[in-house]
């Protein structure tokens, strides 16, 4: 017999009742995840059935998707900031909250912002656990070796009330990337590239283990870059072995266990990745070190390509072809050069001290070209404290780029922070799928250094010229 | 949820690959706190242009829509975000069943909790069904069947679980429940807790 995937393990360990031919398998969940959007209806029938909460203290809630990223601090703020239905669905979110005893990371918490981003900020997201949320980037937290993946609605209302899922064991898929990452690319490009490769549906039906040294070389944030865009792929979760740089990001976090619990939580973890002799169903090599930047060129994120290269040529394909025409791109032509209208650093995918970090170091001292509107995003509350404590916001406001409350803010189009029609924007967040930023915005896809570096020069560009001036 | 067992209709053809659930339903119709009269936003920006006016060449506008319940699609239908709002939409449409040669993970679970039918068929089955628009086929789900007029016949999977939820119009969260004294005993005896 072989070894188990780390999968496997933590799959194992969370099975309730095995599947059988005639049922699913009852799985359970450790950790549910609950913002506005995708909750009123799951609670509206806890309400409906006069059901409860199971486990109020394994669901972490918060507010980001409706949520303006103006400074909102009273409910009155908010009925001036934001429209009436999504005012609506955050106070739907605080009465849920309240009624069904939830501890709810709102207005004037220190901790509130993107939910997939506060879960690992807090330590509650740690290696191990089964994670779901009401949302597809859910798979961002498989960075620490956590099962994670995104749930719909009516699931959401199977956990509030059993704190389990009925699921059929997926299939596993190895991703083994090695290489320096050269200069200029990041965690982003190498996701990009990678769904590039397998294709938007590559991952459907399958869990992703990444793997290689590319993956071990990576902060806990650049991890989750990558994990947070497997949905992209179609796989519904990605996941990464816990390793010490997993561990020290959770040390003395508020929701990570502490004193004898941690060293038996390590202990623990440390048995968790894949046994050497464990089987993938699928195994993709992909070589890090070759990479460039990547942009996107068409509506989803598999339409990618170098930074330097054109539009591939035209298949003929109606889907391609609509693509191209929505975009305002030509097949076989460069986009390096295109001129843009808005820059966006952001969203679960590209909003975290590394992001910030960089961005600021690359647009110190340079102006945001005129014609470009920029917006610069923090993925939480604390993540904003600690960016102005470096004295990031500065350098982003003196450069002329808009510096925000959090939130998911301009990576989809419901809270305020919109894309005009037409206008075409570098944005790090992770789809650019027709009109998702505002009806008619056009989305190229992109790291926080081709963000700057575009934004700078008015028109895409490659950050490597930037970086080695 | 309506009990589907059999459903005979005339087919909508929507020839694309990768239509995502922004597409089925964008992000600025989910600020709504139920589903009520979710189908009006059903494909919103390819249906309605810039004011408001229906778009003709866009096959939810055809004239011979009405009574449509199976939706043709290209691959990988419903990728990208996890809102149930997509399937909601389509059901309140009218739309019964989803037929492709694949369907993402996320929106397939959520449309086999909705009456939504996921019919996964193969490439010459569906290429047929591209090319022939409007013919009356019929999804049998208890025989996990997709019929063509000629008389082929083409099988799709769904688990026996599923299938069963779908044709009695149970919500999954009954059978869940059930398994209550097993979910108590995992949370009394698992070596750790979360």
């Amino acid at each position: 017999m072989s070894g188990k995937s780390l999968f496997e393990k933590v799959w194992d360990e969370h099975i309730v009742v095995p599947e059988t031919d005639d049922a699913p398998g009852v799985l359970y969940i450790d950790l549910h995840l609950i913002h506005e959007v995708t909750t009123p209806q799951a609670f509206g029938l806890l309400r409906d059935q006069q059901l409860s909460v199971r486990r109020p203290d394994l669901t972490l809630a918060t507010m980001d998707h409706s949520t303006p990223t103006v400074p909102v601090t009273t409910l009155k703020d908010l009925e001036v900031v934001a429209e009436a239905p999504a005012a609506a669905q955050i106070r739907a979110m605080i009465d849920n909250c309240e009624h069904f005893g939830i501890e709810l990371y709102g207005f004037g918490s220190d901790y509130r912002g993107i939910v997939h981003v506060i879960g690992p900020e807090l330590g509650a997201t740690q290696p191990g656990k089964t994670i779901v949320c009401g949302d597809s980037h859910t798979s961002t937290h498989g960075a620490f070796g956590a099962l994670a993946f995104g749930i719909g609605s009516t699931e959401a209302a199977h956990v509030l009330v059993t704190q389990c899922l009925l699921q059929r064991k997926p299939k596993t898929m190895a991703v083994n990337i090695n290489g320096d990452l050269p200069i200029g690319v990041s965690a982003k490009d190498v996701i990009l590239a990678l769904i590039g490769q397998i294709g938007v549906d590559g991952g459907v039906g399958y869990v992703i283990e990444y793997r290689g040294n590319t993956v071990t070389g990576l902060n806990m944030e650049q991890r989750m870059t990558i994990c947070n865009m497997t949905i992209e792929g179609g796989a519904r979760a990605g996941m990464m072995a816990p390793d010490e740089v997993t561990f020290e990001y959770l040390a003395g976090r508020p929701q990570a266990p502490s004193g004898t619990d941690w060293d038996a939580a390590v202990e623990r973890w440390r048995k968790l990745p894949s046994d050497p002799d464990a089987r993938f169903d699928r195994e993709v090599s992909f070589d890090a070190s070759r990479l460039e930047p990547m942009i996107t060129f068409g509506t989803n994120p598999g339409m990618v390509v170098p930074v330097t290269q054109p539009v591939p040529a035209d298949t003929g394909d109606p889907s391609f072809r609509k693509a191209l025409d929505y975009m305002q791109v030509e097949a076989g032509k460069p986009i390096l050069g295109k001129a843009i209208d808005i820059v966006f650093i952001g969203s679960c995918t590209n909003s975290r001290m590394t992001d910030l970090r960089q961005a600021a170091a690359m647009i110190k001292g340079h102006k945001v070209a005129d014609s470009v509107r920029m917006l610069v995003v923090p993925g939480s509350q604390s993540i904003k404290v600690q960016a102005e404590a470096e004295g990031l916001d500065e350098i982003f406001t003196s450069a002329g780029a808009e510096w925000r409350e959090s939130g998911c803010s301009m990576c989809l189009g419901m809270n305020g922070d919109l894309v005009g029609r037409g206008q075409l924007a570098v944005s790090t967040s992770n789809r650019n799928f027709e009109g998702r930023q505002g009806v008619g915005a056009r989305t190229v896809l992109a790291s926080p250094a081709t963000a700057v570096a575009s934004a700078i020069s008015g028109t895409i560009a490659d950050p490597r010229e930037l970086i080695r001036h | 949820m309506e009990k589907i067992i059999r459903i005979e209709s005339k087919t909508l053809i929507l020839p694309l690959d990768d239509v995502d659930t922004d597409q089925i339903i964008p992000a600025r119709f989910l600020t709504t706190t139920t589903r009520e009269g979710i189908g009006k936003a059903l494909f919103a920006d390819w249906r309605y242009d810039a004011n408001g006016e229906p778009i003709d060449d866009f096959v939810l506008n055809s004239p011979d829509v009405t009574g449509c319940e199976v939706l043709v699609t290209g691959r990988n239908f419903g990728c990208g975000s996890s809102r149930e709002h997509a399937p909601w939409a389509l059901v309140d449409f009218g739309i019964r069943a989803v037929v492709s040669t694949q369907i993402a993970d996320i929106f397939r679970n959520n449309s086999l909790k909705n009456g939504l039918v996921p019919v996964i068929v193969d490439a010459d089955t569906h290429q047929y069904l591209l090319d022939n628009p409007g013919i009356t086929v019929i999804v049998d789900v208890e025989e996990r069947t997709l019929s063509l007029p000629d008389g082929r016949t083409a099988t799709f999977p769904i688990d026996g679980f599923s299938r069963h939820c779908i044709m009695n119009g149970i919500d999954q969260l009954g059978f869940l429940r059930e398994q209550e004294p097993a979910i108590a005993d995992f949370e009394t005896n698992r070596p750790w807790t979360p």
